[in-house]
């Protein structure tokens, strides 16, 4: 027995064998994990996989029904709270209360000495560059502001472990990457962190990577270790938009690979062995392999993505071709008082294109969205869907739309075939004609084993489907999906773009709203909405050259925020 | 636990809920404006006293004492007369409700009355008991008093029947405004106590506050008391700005003394405030939340605390069920304070069953209030 010369420093929590149901809902199925100091933890995962229940059995909140946990020491049912900081999704804080009061309430609620204050207050709201907006009241925050609050909250006695439970989720790009580098910061002082997110690019960036699906553990361990076994294995091939359907069938048919996505003109593909010189036949080339991304290794872990055509954009009926514009926004104005929830939006998409809006939330896309659909009557501008102008054909240009609303919006106590017949309904389909479209969506989005079940008790990905079912029943030229596939996993993801992208081949023409910067390479044409202004509209590769030729959507938009605001300052600079 | 409880947690808290009071718009209003919206509608325009009613009286009889005891009716302060030669002309007007009833006289009256005899005849709408019952012990009354005066004038001394006077000891002009009101603040303290409180907490697990303070030291002992003393004093300034109201605008009397007011709310008050709490410990959403306050607080205290329905004339089983209604020992101290005095016969009893029914409230609390979102 030797003492070890390196002090082996307990983790800062620790948990084993986790197991949480709920009712007949297994949350979480056996899962470990280990929270050191000085490390930045991420779990990641889709939403429903159990990443909030986890973190809550950490922080003491929730009794898991098998497992031990050890935090800070002690199990989590006792532990030290004054050495926790917590952030839940919501950021905890009081709307009523001014930046300064919710910062003193947690402090003595954390039992921090009032001698420590000034420094520790100074300290975090300059950490947070919130010193100008003390007295403001935290209601009145912007997202990334909260955001950056409700970490001060936790923060403000210095814990030794942090918990923070999708603190990026809806928040634009700046703010989220301002954050991660605080919370970096953090981790270097020492401090224990755990960082929940359904963005698998920010799992890329952890030091350890626990990937959470439908309550089990799919990897745990440095993100490269997922995407290592992939290198060389991932290759981008160009194709014409036109010539994408027979490429993938080719593919397909190869049997060579595991998945593929649509990134612009190009097909980024993940092969089940790096390219051989055989594998030239089907347009692959060893020459320039991509680095494999964090969601790659996802899907590989999950075993592959279905590659077949769409049924859906099979047995959509074809749009007719024409020349006007499918759907026309023009100078589109919405104020609520003084309020401006979206400010000059312009934009004309051609028929059978995918049109992406991109933002964080409250920037204005849902306003955007909901005045094209006639739901809310524009304070300035007008447009169009299918040649119907929404200021006198409202109901015809409902009519010519399907429409995926924002989150879920199907009625939770109706079943699914009655939640189907209700939307074929008012969509005016009846008798044979409703009963076939009913059978033929329920058939195409697996939904029929689920048809006499409550579409609230659905699983989140069967929700989704059973909403885009809906929407295309009547078979419209014109799609609106509003973040369709928020917190779903990539496998759900890519069956969504994948009829997306195949009934656009058809001729639908397509608005799409998403805050997953990635999902833009999908979209013919996107327009950046920040604060309820348009700051950019292009391609997706025109967007990234504006930028400065950066290599994702994601730097992108940061960067073009960035722009912005340094224009709108010198705006004010000038008029002052 | 271990931890003790701390005084820094409990005033910060304290602090918090009492800044979130003064600026949510709502609670004001919950708190000030509706109760003397409620005054002003209990005070004003719910009033259970018996002004005049109109009946119709039919006279068939043209005699000297029919025209006599017609007179009587005209003359008395308890009806409006109608007046008719027969019955099935005033009948439509019954049925139509214009007329909460008919006196007939009938033909031979005035004969029959010289014998010292004589019948009326009332015919009610027996599908209103109450003003049913009313018309036919007034007309029954009148003409009682008719024929004691008449032989009287007489020179006859009959054997008086057996004289009852009426006396309302407390509130001698029977003003019901003057028992509704205090009846209100009792309503006052219900909807401050648990709706307002089961509101709040129910609140703060939506927005998801609390369970961010769940994860901080505060212990959940502490939790419950600054969620109660913020609405104690809430409660107890909404009820001193009702009486003042009742005092001033209604001259309601208050013949007891503030301390016992005091006393008596306090009581009422911490049994409101458990039972509030207790909702919301149990409903994490403010619609439920609500919804369970109503029926469960608002609604009894209501109905069936004695406030406006007198509970010894239902039921025998509804009698019983008024028992667990905490109101139902609040209403009759309050009346008694503002209109007969102080009795601390009366008030301690029912102050220690309010406090009884609080602490088993609290006591559920405790229970149900773990530091658990799930």
């Amino acid at each position: 027995m030797t003492a070890s010369a390196v002090p082996c420093k307990p983790p800062a929590a620790e948990a084993a064998g986790l197991v949480k149901r709920f009712g007949d809902i297994t949350a979480l199925d056996g899962v470990s994990i280990t929270v050191r100091a000085g490390e930045m933890t991420g779990l990641v995962g889709p939403d429903g996989a159990g990443k909030t229940t986890l973190i809550r059995i950490l922080a003491g909140l929730i009794d898991p029904d098998a497992g031990t946990t050890q935090v800070l020491g002690n199990p989590a049912a006792r532990l030290d709270r004054r050495r926790l900081g917590y952030m839940p999704q919501r950021f905890g804080l009081y709307e009523d209360l001014s930046v300064i009061e919710n910062l003193t309430l947690y402090a003595d609620l954390r039992d921090l000495p009032p001698s420590d204050r000034p420094e520790t207050f100074g300290h975090l709201l300059d950490f947070t560059d919130l010193a100008r907006f003390q007295s403001r009241l935290a209601g009145q925050l912007s997202g990334g502001m909260k955001q950056k609050l409700g970490l001060a909250c936790a923060l403000v006695s210095k814990p030794d472990l942090l918990l923070l439970d999708e603190p990026g989720v809806g928040v634009d790009p700046v703010s989220r990457h301002e954050l991660w580098d605080m919370v970096r910061t953090l981790s270097g002082e020492g401090v224990g962190i755990l960082w929940s997110t359904a963005y698998l690019d920010e799992a890329e960036r952890c030091d350890t990577v626990y990937l959470l699906s439908e309550g089990h553990l799919l990897h745990a361990g440095p993100p490269d270790a997922l995407t290592a076994p992939l290198a060389g294995r991932v290759v981008e091939v160009a194709t014409p938009p036109g010539q994408r359907r027979q490429r993938l069938a080719t593919l397909r048919a190869s049997g060579r690979v595991m998945d593929a996505v649509v990134h612009g003109d190009r097909l980024r593909l993940l092969l089940k062995s790096p390219p051989t010189p055989d594998d030239e036949a089907l347009g692959i080339t060893a020459a320039a392999p991509v680095v494999p991304r964090f969601e790659d290794g996802f899907v590989a872990a999950l075993g592959g993505s279905d590659l077949g055509d769409s049924q859906l954009a099979a047995a959509y009926r074809t749009i007719p071709a024409s020349d006007a514009p499918a759907i026309e926004a023009r100078g589109l104005t919405k104020r609520y008082g003084a309020f401006v929830a979206a400010q000059d939006i312009s934009f004309s998409v051609p028929r059978g294109q995918i049109f992406g809006l991109l933002g964080p939330n409250g920037a204005g896309k849902s306003t955007t969205f909901k005045m094209l659909c006639g739901l809310i009557t524009p304070s300035a501008g007008t447009g169009a869907v299918a040649g119907h102008d929404l200021r006198h054909a409202r109901a015809d240009a409902r009519q010519s739309l399907g429409y995926m609303a924002q989150k879920f919006s199907l009625y939770g106590d109706l079943s699914v075939a009655q939640n189907l017949s209700f939307f074929a309904g008012i969509y005016g389909l009846a008798g044979a004609a409703a009963h076939s479209a009913m059978d033929q969506v329920a058939e195409l989005f697996h939904l029929t084993p689920y048809l006499r079940m409550n579409a609230g008790m659905l699983p989140l990905g069967y929700r989704q489907r059973l909403s885009l079912a809906c929407a295309v029943m009547h078979q419209p030229p014109v799609l609106f999906l509003d973040e369709p596939t928020s917190g779903v996993d990539p496998l759900v993801r890519r069956e969504f773009w994948n009829h997306i992208t195949g009934l656009v081949e058809k001729g639908v023409t397509v608005l799409v709203t998403t805050h997953f910067m990635d999902e833009a390479e999908y979209c013919d044409r996107i327009s950046l909405i920040y604060r309820a202004r348009q700051i950019a509209t292009g391609t997706p590769a025109e967007l990234r050259e504006k930028a400065g030729g950066v290599a994702t959507m994601d730097e992108a938009f940061a960067a073009l925020i960035r722009n912005a605001e340094s224009d709108a300052n010198t705006d004010r600079s000038e008029a002052a | 636990m271990s931890t003790p409880i701390s005084p820094r947690r409990l005033r910060a808290m304290i602090v918090k809920e009492s800044l979130q009071i003064l600026r949510d718009p709502s609670t004001i209003l919950i708190a000030f404006v509706l109760p003397i919206v409620l005054l002003l509608i209990f005070g004003y325009a719910l009033n259970l006293d018996t002004g005049r009613t109109r009946i119709g009286l039919a006279q068939q009889d043209g005699g000297e004492a029919a025209a006599s005891l017609a007179l009587a009716y005209r003359n008395s302060r308890w009806f409006t007369v109608v007046e008719s030669g027969a019955v099935p002309a005033l009948k439509d007007d019954l049925v139509a409700g214009t007329l909460r009833g008919i006196i007939v006289i009938p033909q031979d009256f005035s004969r029959q009355a010289i014998a010292g005899k004589g019948t009326i005849e009332a015919i009610t709408d027996g599908s209103v008991p109450n003003n049913a019952a009313f018309v036919a012990t007034y007309a029954e009354g009148v003409r009682r008093e008719w024929a004691l005066d008449r032989a009287a004038e007489r020179g006859h001394q009959p054997p008086p029947p057996i004289d009852l006077e009426l006396r309302n000891w407390f509130n001698p002009g029977s003003i019901s405004r003057h028992f509704l009101v205090p009846g209100a603040i009792a309503i006052v303290m219900t909807i401050i106590g648990s709706l307002l409180t089961a509101l709040v907490v129910a609140r703060e697990w939506e927005r998801g506050t609390m369970e961010a303070i769940m994860a901080t030291p505060l212990l959940m002992g502490e939790l419950i008391a600054t969620k109660v003393l913020p609405y104690y004093v809430l409660g107890l300034g909404a009820m001193t700005v009702c009486t003042v109201v009742s005092l001033v605008l209604f001259q309601v009397p208050f013949q007891g003394s503030a301390l016992a007011l005091f006393a008596i709310a306090s009581c009422y008050l911490f049994c409101a405030l458990g039972q509030g709490l207790m909702i919301s410990a149990l409903a994490r959403n403010q619609f439920v939340a609500s919804q369970i306050a109503l029926l469960t607080a608002f609604l009894p205290s209501l109905l069936l605390s004695g406030f406006i329905y007198e509970i010894s004339s239902a039921p025998l089983w509804v009698q019983m069920v008024t028992r667990i209604v905490p109101a139902r020992y609040l209403i009759p101290s309050l009346q008694t304070v503002f209109l007969a005095g102080d009795d601390w016969g009366l008030f301690l009893p029912n102050m220690a069953v309010m406090l009884l029914f609080g602490a088993g409230f609290f006591a559920i609390t405790v229970r149900a209030t773990k530091r658990r979102v799930a």
